[in-house]
């Protein structure tokens, strides 16, 4: 394929902007004992807290980076430059009129006022750490379901959140979950109570605003028993000229039979460190499913992984991961099963486009005595220019008989072929590429939900627009 | 064949501690002894592998603890050994080592050595053919994770043979070596060189033998060069005892249009460390880099394989099947390498497990690494037991169900085991593998 130059500025343009915001609160750079105290005196937190929080840093602190096996480009984050919290007020805004003039209008530039109002059961924007703006459908409202920020979440209802909160992803489980433990603010906390069935998708638009401000949302979503939810979350970030950090915490617990699907767009702008932790835990018969696709940011780390503790359960990650110029998109999935007959599958595809590079990392785990236990997994690469690289680390351990795992991986380009058919038939070089790279994650972006699916083939034209000719 | 050579010294066993220091004895030259003390000394340099180290994980760094070996003394019984050394019927030549010192040697036919075939011991090589030796030992730096048990190796007293196949010469039998391990911590260290001559083909086997069921330490390197059009199969047949602990590393260099095809047996060992790296330095090299592994009762076997393609159209094909049974524990962790600008590279790995009890564990590590884009690489790795439809098909038709498990897993091997070209040896290893796995389906 030619080798040109490519371009990758186009879609990032639309988060290309940026207001100037009066930070009500802000706890300055570096990370100390006393920002901790400033965020918990903030937020008025209660003091079991403020102790997580403490001890959350002493194992941050503590944690080496794991770049034993991780790209040194984690070794660029200069941990003191950055913010770990900013708000503007307090409380959430609940109704879209007290939401602030320019906050406003970051937000009608991403389109998100329209988005709402057609598909969106709640949106909980997050503007920098806290929800700037929070609005839950009055109908799943009457469904019992609570849809409240991190901070209201445990304030409010401990006595659902707590018994969660950090088990599924423990504080010391790796350097960045125990810095998001330490200063995490804004999120979303998601119950939704035995068999109700969320008939439209939660939605919350996460934003960076302030130079290197790092954003450290938690998540944590509770199905009960039979109960359906699905949650998207997609990113954008305005353009800064030094580096900035992402690192959250998503937790998901799928109650006996309940299902949950987190979706995922990520679109950071190209200097940011995506450096994320998603755990969902599936009992007896639970489904849990990760819909998880990667555009943006300068480094993603995220394997989003299944724990699946009762008989019968299931898990799933559907990846698509798009390396443009000078991008590394490390990404991949966790499968561990703890219990009989379950299944999980993995299905990932890459796209390096220019110099990106596109990993995929996998841990498939059976332990000894499970019966019925399957995985499958695939994962398929495409390279499109010279310089553009993939790598592919799958780790599978099975002990014992009367488990099936299988891992297929595949590297290849698009086919000379392919490409000389379109243009025979008047496409150009670009169009043809883009029209073969559609095709490529095709069945993937199939599983998207509508308007995501839209956005997400419209990026790859783009993307491929400056990849060829 | 001519004159065999048969040392038999009397003396006990035990030996030199390893930890003692390099130990040097024999007739080497100086270069050797220098590449010697150089390898003690990055011995004691480089620190021990930690379970933390990517390059070992799942593996069994306790199993690292080398203070119980000793360098052995002579074995008792010499012609006892090269009287068990039979395997091929007929070979080329056929060197047996016990104990790092050479008990027998057969030489070549008149023939091949007046076309230029060399087989000889390394120790005689490092003098008469100081150039070749020199240029080849251990030319390549271990790259998989064991640096420190190679310069382990370097700094042992190596022996084994150096083969040299001249240009355009087919050497029509395989060539066979033996090495012996006797005495209880006995460790050895057997290295084979192999530098196959344009356009040249030859067979090369190497075979790992316990004397006895005492633990030991083996501490391998091959080298295997294949000059540009020449044809190399290698197969190294380990049966070490089951309380051994080994090293078996191995780096072959393919040239242009030239091929490869390397063989590692694991049927012995309680620990065995494999490491395999393939580099196709020109265009049209084709490295087949293929693995037979039973692991039972508590034996570990941690192979980590590098398919290395430096330069455009290279092929490159690898297949490991591992059959676990009782506490076995396998890992695989492979990974394809196409370097920037390496196009057109038709890259293949695959790993497959067969998994026969509740207590056996199988790691799989496949990976993949590529820097161009116009490539064909894939991967596969594969778990499963034996199909219980296909089981009692075999028991409805009267056989016993133990029988009828070992015809299954050797069916699953023999998917490996006919991508070898000669079939004497494919028949010789076939057996080998056969009498193994009866024993390990019932320990």
């Amino acid at each position: 394929m030619s080798d040109t130059q490519t371009q990758l500025e186009i879609d990032r343009e639309k988060g290309n902007f940026r207001y100037d915001v009066d930070y009500e609160f802000d706890a300055g750079t570096g990370l100390t004992e006393a920002t901790i105290d400033y965020i918990c005196d903030v937020k008025d937190e209660p003091d079991w807290i403020r102790e997580f929080r403490k001890d959350a840093l002493k194992k941050f602190l503590a944690k080496p980076m794991p770049t034993h096996w991780a790209s040194h480009d984690l070794d660029n984050i200069v941990f003191d430059n950055i913010r770990y919290y900013l708000a503007q007020g307090r409380t959430p805004k609940r109704s879209w009129d007290e939401v602030p003039e320019d906050v406003k209008r970051t937000f009608e530039r991403l389109g998100i006022p329209e988005q709402e109002r057609k598909f969106l059961a709640g949106v909980e924007a997050q503007f920098d750490s806290e929800a700037a703006y929070s609005n839950i459908k009055e109908a799943v409202g009457k469904q019992g379901v609570i849809f409240v920020g991190s901070t209201d979440g445990l304030k409010d209802h401990p006595e659902i959140f707590r018994k969660w909160f950090g088990k599924v992803i423990p504080t010391g489980d790796n350097k960045f979950s125990a810095l998001n433990s330490a200063v995490f603010s804004g999120g979303s906390f998601i119950y939704v109570p035995p068999g109700v069935k969320v008939s439209h998708p939660l939605q919350a638009y996460f934003r960076i605003n302030a130079e290197n401000f790092g954003q450290f949302e938690r998540t944590l979503i509770i199905a009960d028993e039979g109960a359906e939810v699905t949650y998207m979350e997609g990113c954008t970030a305005p353009k800064f000229d030094t580096a900035t950090l992402h690192s959250a915490v998503v937790e998901l617990v799928a109650l006996k039979g309940a299902k949950i699907q987190y979706i995922t767009v990520q679109n950071w702008s190209n200097n940011v460190f995506n450096l994320v932790t998603k755990r969902g835990l599936a009992m007896e018969d639970a489904e849990i499913k990760w819909i998880d696709c990667n555009i943006g940011s300068r480094l993603t780390m995220k394997y989003p992984g299944v724990v699946m503790k009762g008989a019968r359960a299931r898990g799933e990650v559907i990846s698509i991961a798009l390396a443009g110029d000078g991008q590394h998109q490390d990404t991949g999935a966790k499968m561990i099963h703890a219990a009989d007959d379950t299944t999980s599958n993995i299905v990932s595809k890459s796209i390096s486009v220019g110099t990106g590079r596109a990993t995929y990392r996998g841990l498939v785990h059976v332990p000894k005595h499970l019966k019925g236990c399957k995985n499958n997994t695939e994962c398929d690469a495409l390279l499109i220019n010279q310089s553009s690289r993939t790598d592919t680390y799958p780790a599978i351990t099975v002990r014992g008989t009367g488990n099936a795992c299988q891992h297929e991986a595949s590297v290849s380009q698009v086919s000379a072929e392919q490409i000389f058919y379109m243009q025979q038939r008047g496409l150009t070089e670009g169009q043809a590429m883009s029209l073969s790279v559609n095709g490529f994650v095709n069945d993937l972006v199939r599983q998207f939900p509508m308007e995501y699916s839209v956005e997400l083939k419209r990026l790859i034209d783009l993307e491929m627009e400056g990849s060829v000719g | 064949m001519k004159g065999d050579t048969v040392h038999n010294v009397m003396t006990s066993i035990p030996g030199v501690p390893l930890m003692e220091g390099s130990l040097v004895e024999g007739s080497w030259p100086e270069w050797f002894a220098a590449s010697r003390r150089h390898g003690w000394e990055e011995f004691q340099s480089l620190p021990l592998p930690k379970i933390k180290d990517e390059s070992w994980r799942f593996s069994n760094v306790k199993a690292l603890d080398l203070e119980a070996f000793r360098y052995p003394g002579a074995v008792t019984d010499g012609g006892d050994l090269v009287a068990r050394s039979t395997g091929l019927g007929e070979a080329a030549a056929r060197f047996v080592f016990g104990n790092n010192r050479l008990l027998a040697a057969t030489a070549p036919a008149e023939n091949l050595v007046a076309a230029g075939l060399v087989v000889m011991s390394l120790e005689e090589a490092a003098v008469a053919h100081a150039d070749v030796v020199q240029e080849h030992f251990m030319a390549q730096e271990a790259k998989l994770g064991s640096r420190k048990f190679a310069a382990l190796h370097r700094s042992g007293p190596v022996a084994g043979v150096f083969v040299r196949v001249p240009d355009n010469l087919e050497v029509p039998l395989p060539i066979e070596i033996f090495h012996w391990v006797e005495g209880g911590n006995s460790a050895v260290f057997p290295h084979t060189l192999v530098v196959c001559g344009r356009h040249s083909k030859a067979t090369v086997v190497d075979c790992f033998r316990s004397a006895d069921g005492a633990p030991a330490l083996a501490c391998g390197v091959n080298d295997l060069v294949v000059g540009d059009g020449a044809r190399l199969n290698y197969v190294a047949i380990q049966q070490w005892s089951l309380d051994a602990t080994a090293f078996h590393l191995n780096s072959t260099t393919v040239g242009r249009d030239a091929s490869c095809l390397g063989m590692q047996m694991n049927l012995g060992g309680h620990f065995v460390r494999g490491e395999s790296y393939s580099r196709m330095v020109a265009e049209g090299a084709r490295s087949d880099m293929l693995s037979v592994n039973i692991a039972a009762g508590e034996q570990m076997i941690d192979q980590r394989t590098f398919q290395d393609h430096a330069k455009p159209r290279a092929t490159s094909d690898l297949l490991y099947q591992n059959a676990l049974t009782g506490k076995g524990r396998t890992i695989f962790s492979g990974v394809i390498r196409v370097e920037p600008g390496a196009h057109q590279t038709d890259a293949y790995q695959k790993v497959r497990n067969i998994v026969l009890s509740d207590e056996a564990e199988a790691n799989s590590m496949p990976g993949l690494e590529i820097e161009a884009d116009d490539v064909r690489c894939t991967h596969g790795a594969t778990t499963s037991q034996v199909d219980d439809s296909e089981l009692f098909y075999l028991l409805a038709r009267g056989i016993h169900p133990a029988e009828a498990r070992q015809l299954l897993v050797m069916g699953f091997f023999n998917t490996v085991l006919d991508r070898l070209p000669d079939e004497q040896l494919r028949g010789h290893i076939e057996g080998l593998v056969e009498s193994r796995l009866s024993a390990a389906l019932r320990e």
